[in-house]
């Protein structure tokens, strides 16, 4: 194996059966895995790629062993990273490669950032957004009291 | 038009029939509003009455319009002396109110309670104010009243005061674009409408102009809505002093107004409108408070469903 052979092997294993995200907003692979709710919903292996040359400039990009996300998960991860692409790897190949979907609706991710919203209190409740795009932002709006979030939404994750 | 079991949370899930049906059942409930013809359309159901802040106009006024219609009240009375002061969430009270009454009418500190109350109740949930958030009787009322002593279709009015926390004027300007209203703001610097407001008026089709002064602005105006100016929101006394007594009313002020003007406040006023104006036809402040009876009645009896 060539030098560089090594240092890319050293870098980023390939892995045999899981799931790959790429493309992901450089700086936001850590809220990723926090909207997968990684480590506590998965005891499988997972690498973390951060500022890796790309084509379009850096990005981050996630590997997960032996777990293959479903759409619901994925869609999930599009609040923060709307570029990402997910692949499917089945015995080192990709099985499948999907772009995420920014989801209409989420709920149990985000953290209304109005103080006195009744969703930061200690009611039975999960928070609730509705999304909207336009002009390549996306747009929160808590569904209880109404206040938007707009900007750096990978702040505001429950 | 079936209301039944629908609730009342704010003003944005109205279309322009329901607001219209709402004001036209309203009219029809006025004279049992005022004693003049018993009713007892109402008969047999209890409103649970839960307020989780001090209120006097709107409070009373749900209570008056469901005692006026045959119904009875269950009032929560004091937060302090029940099982909230122990602690217990605002869902778990809405689950056992549930289960006393056949409607509740909540007020609360905190913005979208009455959503989520309403997630927890199989009964209408009739929002009497979340926080800062939405206050859908005060608006209908007020609607109401401007529908009862000038006219909806083609109004020009003027909002005057604190335009830039008071919910009731956001979302009475919300409501009037349905009816394609021609609005002047008067508000001090300080105090002015939200700029994504105002744009979200304009895109919707009204007229909006803003200044800093009463007069000549509400010289063509056919509803002058004063609101209170809070001296809490002025960090020097005298500050608030100059901006208060620059958009006082009085006898002096009405010079030049249209004579069919009428003069609106959500109350309670402080010295925004001096006492002498209450003397003059342009006065319609205290009918403003009547009109919550009719309207809520109408409201009580479109959600429990005795009424289409």
């Amino acid at each position: 194996m060539s030098e560089e052979g090594i240092h890319k092997e050293l870098r980023v294993r390939r892995i045999q059966n899981g799931t790959v995200i790429d493309h992901i907003e450089s700086g936001q692979a850590l809220n990723v895995l926090k909207i997968l709710g990684i480590p506590d919903s998965s005891q499988d292996v997972v690498s973390v790629l951060l500022n890796s040359h790309g084509k379009y400039g850096h990005k981050d990009v996630v590997k997960i062993e032996s777990r293959e996300l479903k759409a619901m998960e994925v869609d999930r991860i599009a609040l923060i990273a709307p570029n990402a692409t997910i692949n499917i790897i089945r015995n080192y190949d990709v099985s499948q490669k999907k772009k995420v979907h920014i989801p209409e609706f989420v709920e149990g991710i985000v953290k209304c950032i109005n103080p006195n919203c009744i969703s930061n209190s200690n009611e039975p409740m999960t928070s609730k957004f509705n999304v909207a795009s336009g002009n390549e932002k996306l747009v929160l709006r808590c569904s209880y009291c109404g206040r938007v979030i707009s900007e750096n939404i990978g702040e505001h994750l429950l | 038009m079936k209301f039944k079991d629908h609730h009342i949370i704010s003003m944005t899930s109205f279309s322009r029939d329901m607001i219209d049906h709402i004001l036209q059942t309203a009219e029809k409930m006025e004279e049992i509003a005022r004693g003049k013809r018993r009713s007892d359309l109402l008969k047999g159901k209890i409103l649970g009455v839960l307020f989780f802040e001090p209120s006097t106009r709107t409070r009373m006024s749900f209570e008056t319009a469901m005692l006026r219609l045959g119904g009875d009240v269950l009032n929560l009375g004091s937060v302090d002396a029940s099982s909230i002061a122990k602690g217990e969430t605002l869902a778990d009270t809405i689950r056992v109110i549930d289960g006393y009454a056949d409607s509740i009418v909540l007020r609360h500190p905190k913005e979208g309670a009455a959503h989520l109350a309403a997630e927890f109740s199989s009964v209408p949930i009739l929002n009497a104010g979340d926080g800062a958030g939405h206050h859908p009787t005060q608006t209908l009322l007020d609607l109401y009243t401007i529908k009862r002593e000038s006219h909806l279709d083609g109004l020009k009015i003027a909002l005057a005061g604190d335009l830039k926390y008071g919910r009731t004027v956001h979302s009475l300007c919300y409501a009037l674009s349905h009816y394609g209203a021609d609005i002047k703001l008067i508000s001090p610097d300080e105090l002015r409408m939200p700029k994504e407001i105002i744009n979200d008026l304009k895109s919707r089709g009204v007229h909006v102009t803003e200044t800093d002064a009463i007069d000549p602005a509400i010289n063509d105006v056919d509803v002058l809505y004063m609101t209170r100016i809070q001296k809490e929101r002025f960090p020097d006394p005298a500050e608030y002093q100059k901006v208060a007594n620059k958009l006082m009313i009085s006898v002096e002020t009405l010079e030049n107004v249209k004579p069919e003007l009428k003069i609106m406040h959500p109350l309670p006023r402080v010295n925004e409108i001096k006492p002498e104006v209450d003397a003059t036809p342009h006065a319609c402040y205290f009918k403003q408070a009547f009109y919550g009876v009719p309207v809520r009645m109408a409201l009580l009896a479109l959600v429990l469903g005795v009424i289409e």
